[in-house]
């Protein structure tokens, strides 16, 4: 009994090995293999992936806006994120004080420096100008992009786990546990994003959480209420999957319940996972963007995309004729949303096995 | 059927109670004190709250007892049809949102931009999946994709400043014009013209993705058998498309109009803060700002109750529009 047990069966590489392609067996023939041009999975959808254009000028995108967040504020250093301007223009009141003849003794310049330097126009100084604090426009760009694109992926990583982690809870074990798990989403779901948000951020208002933390802890939040997608995505997969012959036979080999999920369940579902993934970063920036207009979400001095653009909604002269301080974060917001959505489309399409271009 | 729909809804009962559950338990983690502070800092700002308010909305709310006690208080209220003043209005809550002005312009909006979104959504849809791969395809999913991409609030006041800032076609913002009062047909038609970049806003926004879905449908439809079948019974064209593919293209389409209900009656908040509206999504968003409890819990139940209802009906509409689908 015990060496039945012990037996040890072959890992699936070991029998590729052993197994000789059929191509192989006649003795002068070239092997089939040589003729035809095999293809791996991942070298298929990668060739799939690049040839949309869209896909490609998505990548682009990204790519420039990342080097753009990170390689810049190491070359650019003129400029800090908080760093005011306080370079503004100087006046001067020119007081000619006498004595009681008339005599001029002296003439005093009372010196008054304008302070900061707001709003101001493009130059070589400042490559898109100021904002209202005199802040550089350009530099926090870049400082905003990297906080943007952070906390976006920082919180479709957290909300993919959870998602993950649950759907497949759900879907594996099934019975009371789904229920348990499927009610559970169906109330998050009548739960409306946006002013769930804001009531969070009331909540976190109210109880004194200090402004830099408090855009992260909003996300991380956001994060616990957003699984949802994503569980049902999985459970859905997992429910279809588990009927599978493979399935069956993992189970017949007895491998634990750990192994035939995060082993041979995951690895099928994680072409729909990767494209949810890469659309929900969008929204996120979004969200995140949204968050901050409302005044919600990154506190100045500290910058992020949709922090630069908030004063519009208090300033209707920075809306009118300094276009500069606001329309090229909401550029940047338009291309990274973009970009995740092409990417997410032309994997979307290239995952997709029913697919044979 | 009948008892697919009492076991539904009894399930949507049970949603609705933890929903309420999960809102009530969020309001809670705000300090009590901040109650005070906020009645307080109302109090500064002209507004006269007297200690019986205070007391009245501590009770209607339960604030003072423990939380088991505050929910199943605020439960009792609002079965006996009770959900209490807003802080900021001092109206019951339900006066307040349930006028023309309130949920009626948000409706309004909604309704316009919705059918707009389906009138320019599904041809481009058609013309992209059936010439799949060509310039046509790209352009237009690029130009709905940037669509989808804007941000509500850049793209709204992009808008307004081109035109209405720096062109003067539209008002800036606000329901209509104040300084001249209409009556009858021109006052419908100034309030129209207040509208009408609101509705651009949401319209464009929302295309991208209506335009998605019938894509994907059509594809997917296109390359069945039957469709085969109707081209090699030489059948022309517009024919195929039109009258064998998009009619089961508009099986998923049809469903998802449920789905609509909770942004039909929920407005649009972003949209209606930017253009100075004042909408429910406005209203809300002012509460929610600002901390205005009995505001926040009543829209977001109701809300949460639009949106089940939008996803029964949706599971039901299946069912009448495919005879393909049973219900269980």
């Amino acid at each position: 009994m015990e060496e039945i047990l012990n037996v040890q069966f072959p890992e699936e590489e070991e029998i590729k090995e052993q197994t000789p392609l059929s191509g192989e067996d006649g003795d002068g023939e070239a092997p089939l293999d040589k003729n035809v041009k095999l293809m791996s999975p991942t070298r298929m959808i990668l060739r799939r992936f690049f040839r949309s254009k869209l896909s490609i000028a998505g990548i682009v995108m990204l790519a420039a806006l990342i080097i753009f967040s990170w390689l810049g504020p190491v070359v650019y250093q003129r400029w800090g994120e908080t760093e005011t301007d306080r370079a503004g223009a100087t006046d001067f009141i020119e007081h000619v004080i006498t004595d009681d003849d008339g005599n001029r003794l002296y003439t005093q310049y009372l010196v008054t420096d304008k302070g900061i330097n707001a709003l101001a126009a493009p130059s070589s100084d400042h490559l898109l100008g100021t904002d209202e604090s005199g802040l550089d426009v350009f530099t926090r760009l870049m400082y905003g992009g990297r906080l943007s694109l952070t906390l976006s992926f920082m919180a479709v990583f957290l909300t993919s786990i959870i998602g993950i982690v649950m759907g497949g809870i759900a879907g594996f074990y099934g019975g009371w546990v789904d229920n348990v798990i499927m009610r559970l989403t169906d109330m998050l779901i009548c739960l409306p994003t946006l002013p769930l948000m804001l009531i969070l951020g009331t909540v976190l208002t109210a109880n004194e959480v200090p402004g830099q933390y408090y855009i992260y802890i909003l996300m991380i939040l956001l994060s616990l209420f957003s699984w949802t997608g994503m569980a049902r995505l999985v459970r859905g997969q997992i429910l279809y999957l588990r009927e599978q012959e493979y399935m069956v036979a993992a189970e017949a080999m007895g491998y634990s319940a750990a192994r035939r999920i995060f082993k041979h369940l995951i690895p099928n579902i994680m072409p729909q996972i990767i494209v949810t993934m890469t659309m929900s970063l969008g929204s996120m920036i979004l969200y995140e963007s949204t968050l901050s207009y409302l005044g919600l979400g990154v506190q100045v001095p500290f910058a992020s995309w949709g922090t630069m653009i908030e004063v519009i909604s208090r300033r209707n002269d920075v809306l009118q004729s300094h276009p500069l301080v606001w329309v090229p974060s909401g550029i940047c917001i338009l291309i990274a949303v973009l970009a995740f959505n092409f990417i997410g489309d032309g994997l979307r399409d290239a995952l997709d096995p029913k697919q044979r271009r | 059927m009948l008892k697919y729909i009492l076991k539904r809804l009894g399930l949507a009962v049970i949603i609705i109670f933890g929903v309420s559950v999960i809102l009530y338990v969020l309001v809670r983690c705000m300090p009590t004190n901040y109650v005070d502070y906020l009645i307080a800092s109302l109090n500064q700002g002209g507004a006269t709250h007297n200690e019986e308010f205070t007391q009245e909305l501590y009770k209607a709310y339960g604030l003072d007892g423990n939380i088991f006690q505050g929910y199943f208080e605020w439960l009792g209220n609002v079965f006996r049809g009770n959900f209490g003043k807003s802080f900021i209005t001092q109206h019951p809550v339900v006066e307040d949102i349930f006028t023309p002005d309130r949920i009626g312009t948000s409706f309004i909006i909604a309704i316009v931009s919705t059918i707009f979104e389906f009138l320019i959504a599904i041809p481009l849809g058609i013309t992209a999946a059936t010439h799949q791969y060509s310039i046509r395809d790209y352009v237009v999913t690029v130009l709905v994709l940037l669509g989808i991409s804007l941000p509500s609030f850049f793209f709204g006041q992009m808008l307004k400043d081109i035109f209405a800032n720096k062109l003067g076609w539209f008002p800036v913002q606000g329901m209509e014009t104040a300084s001249v009062s209409y009556t009858g047909f021109s006052r419908f038609m100034d309030r129209l013209w207040h509208m009408i970049l609101p509705v651009v806003t949401v319209t464009i926004l929302s295309i991208g993705g209506r335009m998605r879905m019938t894509r994907t449908e059509m594809l997917e439809v296109i390359n069945s058998d039957y469709i085969r079948t109707a081209r090699a019974k030489g059948l022309k064209e517009s024919t195929v498309i039109y009258k064998h593919a998009f009619r089961n293209t508009l099986i998923p389409l049809v469903t998802s109009l449920a789905g609509l209900i909770p942004s039909l009656f929920g407005g649009a908040m972003i949209t209606e803060q930017v253009f100075g509206l004042t909408g429910i999504g406005q209203y809300a968003l002012q509460a929610m700002q600002q901390g205005d409890i009995p505001v926040i819990m009543f829209y977001n139940m109701f809300l949460a109750i639009l949106s089940v209802l939008g996803v029964l009906v949706a599971d039901l509409l299946y069912a009448v529009v495919d005879p393909r689908v049973k219900l269980v």
